[in-house]
């Protein structure tokens, strides 16, 4: 498979899919941070400036806890969520699918520094390139993997029209093909819908396709609402 | 049973998880207050996943199992998140488990302190023997601002640093010095090249200043300063070492597990390590900044103050925690 999900399986028998983050979205969660660290220390500063000397030591002990501890925090207390990966909408989880803990952000947040080595993250990128949950070298020692924030999007369909039977007898896949795609119809524009209608159809009558480009799709609608009860 | 039927059945179960689920989110941050009862959030978890199961098995549409699986995944992890008491276990551990954990790991702490105190010693002699060395390991301006540093004879040494510049240094040696055991530790995943690396790196140009430092005879100056924090800094350094090694020995010899396993297990109990160094070199740039440098007191309680410290840090290491539990009881158990 190509695809670049992870199955965990949970202590309640059944598996959770988890679609794996890759390179890009990781790079510009980190930049967005690294934006975020670069100006929130440099505000800080010019407050801390009047404070002279024990404002630039306390300037010092900020920048060393952000450089090495702002995703840290972010990621035990938020979830797993720095606000690069917020915005990106991916979260570091343990590998078994459990929250972050301390040690485990600790140890990947630490090791990013030889994650950058030898030049601009060199390491953590052909790390990322040659593992299958594009882990760096700080998620291979805490155990951790960033992924994808799943989103609750179930839509409820307003198509009123009656279900319809199929006239030949479906195998499963087929049956789950066109209620899938009766559920995401309703997100793609009236042409596409036509036009994957008519890939998945070529067995409905094609005198009425031709006369109504509609007819596929609503017609597999009608057959999805039948399938799935109506 | 058709995919509608068993919607329409389980459809509030599922919407009243899911409350559940947002309150117990809000819980672990704080934000919710009121009504806190999360009763019965274990067995609507487990009938989640009988539904997941189920919709799955019976081939639902995509949709409904995506659903269902982002709600069972936020339940995930909710039910197994872990407590943070983080207090409790900052002082457990520097009374108990960073000893131990030292102990438990010897043969990478002691490898890592010969591969410090080794090139300091020898190249201290070197430098005493051969004194233009030291323009082949350390820089001239280095050496150069390391000797006014010293200099016995400097004004500034007559003077009293004032508070704010004390506390500028404190800042100064936490960012420095911590920053240099996170960079010993982290480099070890290299298959402990990295480590190794600063380890003998930092000897060397120590053993060279020192060297340097016995040859003009600024001794005092310069002894009396670094016998104090060096108690605390030296032993955080050679332990986050320690850390990166243990890193990069999984990697090079896993034993009975997986090389990924090996790292995995590896880093649980090297970054206890990491912990115990922050902790050491937090009180060594404490001490730097406020004690080390201050002139109020003679060089001979300096000495005497330093000496302490290093008995107090060997006696610690070696002697705290020996009653009680071990660490990994300790782990598995919380």
């Amino acid at each position: 498979m190509l695809d670049t999900t992870r199955e965990i399986e949970v202590p309640e028998g059944v598996e959770l899919t988890l679609a794996v983050a890759g390179l890009v979205s990781r790079a510009l969660a980190f930049m967005i941070d690294l934006a975020i660290r670069w100006i929130g220390l440099a505000t800080v500063s010019g407050i801390l400036a009047y404070l002279g000397n024990f404002g630039s030591g306390l300037f010092l002990i900020l920048v060393f806890v952000v450089e090495w501890f702002y995703p840290v925090l972010f990621e035990v207390f938020n979830q797993g969520q720095t606000i690069g990966k917020k915005s990106m909408g991916i979260m570091v989880i343990n590998d078994d699918g459990t929250p972050i803990d301390w040690s485990s952000s600790i140890v990947r947040n630490l090791l990013r520094f030889a994650d950058f080595l030898p030049v601009l993250f060199g390491f953590g990128v052909v790390s990322m390139l040659v593992n299958k949950d594009f882990k760096r070298l700080g998620d291979l020692a805490a155990g951790t993997v960033v992924v994808h924030k799943r989103r609750l999007n179930k839509t409820t369909s307003n198509f009123d029209q009656d279900g319809l039977s199929p006239k030949l007898p479906l195998t499963l896949a087929e049956q789950s093909a066109i209620i899938s795609y009766a559920e995401r119809s309703d997100r793609m524009s009236p042409s596409r819908a036509a036009e994957l209608g008519n890939v998945l159809a070529p067995w409905l009558d094609q005198d009425l396709i031709k006369k109504n480009p509609d007819h596929s799709s609503v017609t597999l609608k009608r057959m999805a609402k039948w399938l799935r009860g109506h | 049973m058709r995919q509608e039927e068993f919607e329409d059945r389980y459809a509030d179960d599922w919407k009243k998880f899911e409350t559940q689920i947002n309150l117990a989110e809000a819980l672990k941050q704080n934000k919710q207050k009121g009504d806190t009862s999360l009763e019965g959030f274990a067995d609507n978890y487990r009938q989640l996943c009988y539904c997941l199961a189920l919709a799955r098995e019976r081939h639902y549409s995509p949709i409904l199992i995506d659903f269902l699986e982002a709600l069972a995944f936020r339940g995930h992890q909710s039910f197994y998140q872990k407590r943070l008491g983080i207090w409790q276990n900052i002082c457990h551990f520097i009374l108990y488990g960073f000893p131990r954990a030292v102990r438990e790991q010897a043969r990478f702490v002691w490898t890592a302190t010969v591969m410090f105190y080794l090139p300091i010693v020898v190249v201290f002699f070197l430098v005493v023997l051969f004194p233009d060395m030291i323009y082949m390991i350390v820089d001239a301006q280095t050496v150069t601002s390391m000797e006014n540093m010293y200099d016995p004879t400097a004004e500034r040494f007559g003077t009293e640093r004032s508070s704010g510049s004390d506390f500028y240094m404190f800042g100064h040696y936490i960012r420095n010095n911590i920053g240099i055991a996170f960079q010993t530790f982290a480099g070890g995943i290299l298959l402990t090249i990295g480590s190794q690396f600063f380890l003998l790196f930092n000897g060397f140009v120590f053993g060279a200043i020192a060297g340097h430092i016995y040859n003009i005879g600024y001794n005092d100056t310069f002894f009396s300063f670094v016998i104090g924090h060096g108690a605390f800094e030296l032993t955080g350094i050679c332990i986050a070492g320690a850390a990166g090694l243990q890193l990069g020995w999984a990697l090079l010899s896993p034993g009975a597990y997986s090389r990924k396993q090996a790292l995995v297990n590896a880093s649980k109990s090297a970054i206890q390590l990491v912990y115990g160094a922050i902790f050491l070199l937090l009180i060594a740039a404490f001490v730097e900044a406020f004690w080390s440098s201050t002139h109020m007191v003679s060089f001979n309680t300096k000495y005497i103050v330093g000496t302490i410290f290093w008995l107090m840090v060997i006696a610690y290491l070696t002697l705290l925690g020996r009653r009680g539990q071990s660490n990994k009881k300790v782990t598995h158990g919380s």
